[in-house]
């Protein structure tokens, strides 16, 4: 498609863009604020992911996008959809191809290696919004590393249920010093926020762009007493038995059947490639 | 010739290339110690390649660029002003600043942040005789274990990281080579 510039933005946008992720990786889980743009796609679909991704990109990129694990939501199609047609990047839906790794709301089960890029979408990207709704007021608190409200909000947690319910955007303290929204990433992925690939978050909404380098020191927020605990439904996948992956739920019928799958389509399958059986690939298959 | 050396010497293929550029700008900037070759664009003497690249890559009107000694002269001016439209300032109001290290002077003199923004700190382009991995060690964020960068003042960079989250980030350049010192790198001399 030679209508749009390469990879869609003009060039003074990606060069703001780019400025913004290298402030970002020079000061890990800051937000860096951007001059966010419009994009042919609603707010909540993914605009800051695309916006990254748009500046990072090469022409020599395999790109892979993840909408809550899997490769075939609507969301991941359109997105890798609108990558082929304005940058004419490869796709792929294989974790291990790929170069460059949008995603929403999952970290792919496979390990991320150096020479890859994930890209998170972002709605919220303020860990203490919900808590202060001012935003000059959450700013004082990054500057001044005040963030004793959410240890107050991870007690009122514990003190209400028993446990520390926060179960997806689970508060991290990156590299000492700022307490970031990993996305809304299932707290069972947070272990996994330190890793060999370099790590950019994007909230187009929000105006916001941070980022984590490669084997930064990322911590979850808990107590002595309650330590954090990467949780996932205590069952192995239905379709390729595995019980190390993080599961979805579906409901199969009205009498209260249901199954669970990996909520990483590829690396699902690739498992069930192998041979790996769960309880119901049999029948699944026929 | 000043002509010729003011409208040449840009991207050919300003996507791509710039596209390019900034991964490798990106990987540097991500992992300390690494060292990166960063081609594409060329500035007029005594600007190096990566230098004239990284210029070409990340300025445009709305970014300041301090041109420190020998770097400010008349055919980089006009190179600088023709490519990317970005303004020349003082030191003290730069986003990004290119000279070689003594050109550059005290780091005093540019932007750290504010501790509400510290992004709004200057980065500052330097170049260098030799880029390798040998000299100061690095630790933190972007490294596993340690890394090794020569670095051309070793107690002035410590001074910048002990300003964490604020102080200035930094490409050293060398030819067509290129490799970064964020701000969040802990430096140690080697023992």
């Amino acid at each position: 498609m030679n209508e749009y510039n390469f990879a869609y933005l003009d060039e003074q946008t990606k060069r703001m863009i780019r400025r913004a992720i290298l402030k970002g990786l020079a000061v890990p889980g800051y937000q860096v604020p951007f001059a966010s743009r419009e994009m042919p796609m609603p707010y909540g679909w993914g605009t800051g992911g695309v916006q990254v991704s748009a500046a990072t990109l090469t022409p020599d990129d395999t790109f892979k996008v993840i909408d809550q694990g899997a490769d075939d939501t609507t969301n991941a199609v359109s997105i890798r959809k609108f990558f082929e047609n304005t940058a004419g990047v490869e796709t792929t839906e294989e974790t291990e191809k790929a170069t460059v790794i949008q995603t929403r709301h999952r970290i792919p089960e496979a390990k991320l290696r150096e020479d890859q890029i994930i890209v998170y979408q972002v709605p919220i990207p303020e860990p203490l919004r919900f808590l202060e709704p001012r935003e000059t007021e959450t700013r004082k608190m990054h500057s001044l590393e005040e963030y004793g409200l959410m240890h107050v909000k991870l007690y009122e947690d514990i003190s209400q249920h028993g446990a520390i319910s926060t179960a997806y955007a689970y508060p991290v303290m990156v590299s000492d010093r700022y307490v970031m929204d990993p996305s809304p990433i299932p707290k069972f992925d947070n272990p996994k926020l330190e890793m060999d690939a370099i790590q950019l978050f994007g909230a187009g909404r929000e105006q916001r762009i941070y980022a984590v380098p490669p084997h930064t020191k990322v911590v979850s927020l808990d107590f002595e007493d309650y330590p954090f605990e990467a949780t996932k439904a205590d069952h192995p996948c239905d379709l390729c038995g595995a019980e190390d992956s993080y599961l979805d739920e579906v409901i199969m019928d009205d009498a209260g059947n249901r199954m669970f799958v990996c909520s990483d389509t590829d690396y699902c399958r690739s498992r069930r490639e192998a041979g790996h059986k769960g309880r119901l690939a049999e029948e699944n298959a026929a | 010739m000043t002509a010729q050396s003011q409208f040449s010497g840009g991207f050919q293929n300003a996507p791509v290339q710039a596209a390019h550029a900034f991964r490798a700008a990106m990987t540097v900037m991500a992992r300390p110690g690494e060292i990166r070759t960063l081609a594409g664009g060329e500035a007029p003497q005594p600007l190096s390649v990566a230098a004239g690249t990284l210029l070409l890559t990340l300025c445009d009107p709305d970014t300041k660029v301090h041109l420190a000694g020998a770097a400010n002269t008349e055919a980089v001016r006009e190179w600088l002003s023709f490519h990317t439209g970005a303004q020349l300032s003082a030191a003290s109001e730069a986003d990004f600043a290119v000279g070689t290290w003594s050109e550059l002077g005290p780091l005093g003199a540019y932007r750290i942040g504010t501790s509400e923004y510290p992004d709004r700190s200057a980065t500052l382009i330097v170049e260098c005789d030799v880029l390798q991995q040998a000299g100061a060690q690095l630790r933190g964020p972007g490294i596993k274990d340690t890394a090794h960068l020569s670095l051309p003042d070793i107690p002035a960079l410590q001074a910048n990281a002990a300003l964490y989250p604020l102080g200035c980030d930094f490409f050293f350049t060398c030819g067509d080579q290129v490799a970064a010192l964020p701000r969040s790198t802990q430096i140690s001399a080697e023992a």
